[in-house]
């Protein structure tokens, strides 16, 4: 039986991992090569790199990073942030990433992620998605969380895994950097709507909210957290004992 | 020095990677000398079967990877590689493999139940169905990293591992100085480094 994920986000900002809370007030962790090789020695089932660079040279700093890390981490890697075109797929695939998630790339051409798909395969192509409650329906929101595009989001969902998307990320701007646990009702309504892999992102406060995640709605194939992993509130080989013991299908 | 095939599928930085982490030394070649002179070959892919058999073909591959088999020199396939060592395939159509390993390649979608998604990704645990030295250092239940939609069929006699996913799947074959690998060991941390490096030490 396929285990479910444990996946560390690395936002990396000229060659440094930085966490947002609520998308704000970045800070400076610590080195994306070192940090990667801690946890995929510490029991990481994935690792997702998100390039928020704005820059070409940041974007370059970017690109070097990833094939360092990827020249000495031998598990999956996912990489999103400036993902435009195919061109921008090439370019993280040759430094040796198996994912490459889109997010406002997507939402400005509809159809990258069809010609993605089709170039790479389904396996390869991961939708991100920036989700908000307005008025009390799902908004995608793009430029990392800042506008909201007012389009609704579960529909958008559907219609990016129709065109190949073959898993998708759903990070809930109501419940990230809060640590009150993982927007339960938001993943519900994304797990009924697709078949593809849902990866749930935002809200991890502590080793429960994993366990809760993956007991409540067990058709979520990994949950991911950035901050509580890199300040060692919660450390992935205590978190993954504790899914063992509550029979959730983990690798240990 | 281990010879890692170029026949234009997929990327290689990763494999290329892994083995210089055990310390291997590898060549990425389609050059039949170096080929000829490797101590062992790992043949590598992604895609679509029909593809990567043709290109196989167009460059006369084939009948060199026949041929440094029947040399008796160890030779790996890894994820469609692996498919690439059987008699046929039927992923889209019906193609002709390298015939080193009895058997066909068949779609997941026809053994599982229609709940289960596909491609079957993700981490999944080894079932030890044969002692093999390719093994010597996974343990029964260790996980390895899967991504595929097509499986290796009526090939009992050279299964050594099989994954649970709906059904047991081929994980891993061996049939003599042949072997293959259905999952990325070069994507499946320590175990799968352990298994490159038990190859390495074939």
């Amino acid at each position: 039986m396929i285990t479910k994920r444990i996946i560390p986000c690395l936002d990396v900002r000229d060659g440094r991992v930085v966490k947002g809370v609520n998308f704000g007030g970045l800070r400076d962790v610590s080195s994306p090569v070192e940090l990667a090789k801690f946890y995929s020695n510490n029991g990481a089932d994935e690792l997702v790199f998100y390039d928020i660079t704005a820059s070409s040279d940041g974007r370059k700093l970017f690109t070097d990073i990833l094939c360092e890390t990827a020249a000495n981490v031998f598990i999956p890697l996912t990489v999103g942030g400036g993902i435009n075109a195919v061109a921008d797929f090439d370019r993280v695939l040759k430094c040796g990433a198996d994912k490459v998630s889109v997010n406002s790339g997507a939402i400005r051409n509809p159809d990258l992620i069809y010609e993605a798909a089709k170039l790479y395969g389904d396996q390869c192509v991961v939708l991100s998605v920036d989700i908000k409650r307005v008025d009390g329906v799902f908004r995608v929101f793009a430029k990392g969380g800042r506008e909201n595009t007012g389009m609704e989001a579960i529909e958008w969902i559907r219609r990016c895994a129709d065109n190949g998307a073959g898993e998708i990320v759903v990070n809930s701007i109501d419940t990230d950097g809060v640590k009150g646990g993982f927007d339960l009702p938001m993943l519900q309504a994304v797990c009924d709507a697709v078949s593809v892999p849902v990866i749930a992102s935002g809200g991890a406060g502590g080793i429960q909210d994993f366990i809760t995640l993956f007991q409540t709605l067990p058709k979520v194939d990994a949950g991911l957290a950035a901050s509580i992993f890199h300040f060692g509130e919660v450390k992935i080989p205590d978190l993954k004992a504790e899914m063992a013991r509550a029979n959730i299908p983990t690798r240990i | 020095m281990i010879a890692i095939v170029d026949y234009g599928v997929g990327n290689l930085f990763s494999l290329k990677s892994s083995l210089a982490a055990i310390g291997a030394e590898t060549v990425v070649t389609a050059d039949p000398a170096v080929l000829r002179s490797a101590d062992k070959i790992l043949l590598p892919g992604v895609g679509a079967f029909g593809d990567a058999a043709q290109k196989l073909r167009s460059t006369k591959l084939d009948s060199l990877l026949r041929e440094l088999a029947a040399s008796g020199k160890p030779l790996m396939g890894i994820c469609l590689g692996m498919q690439l060592l059987f008699e046929k395939s039927y992923e889209y159509g019906e193609h002709q493999g390298l015939g080193l390993i009895p058997g066909a390649v068949r779609p997941i979608a026809d053994v599982i139940a229609k709940e289960l998604k596909i491609p079957h990704i993700g981490w999944n645990a080894l079932h030890i169905q044969k002692e093999n030295p390719l093994l010597r250092y996974v343990r029964e239940g260790d996980c390895v990293y899967f991504v595929h939609s097509y499986y290796a069929a009526d090939c009992a006699d050279a299964v050594i591992a099989t994954a649970e996913y709906g059904a047991e799947l081929t994980a891993a074959v061996s049939k003599g100085n042949v072997y293959g690998c259905q999952f990325h060991p070069e994507k499946s941390g320590d175990v799968g480094l352990a298994i490159l490096r038990a190859f390495a030490e074939l």
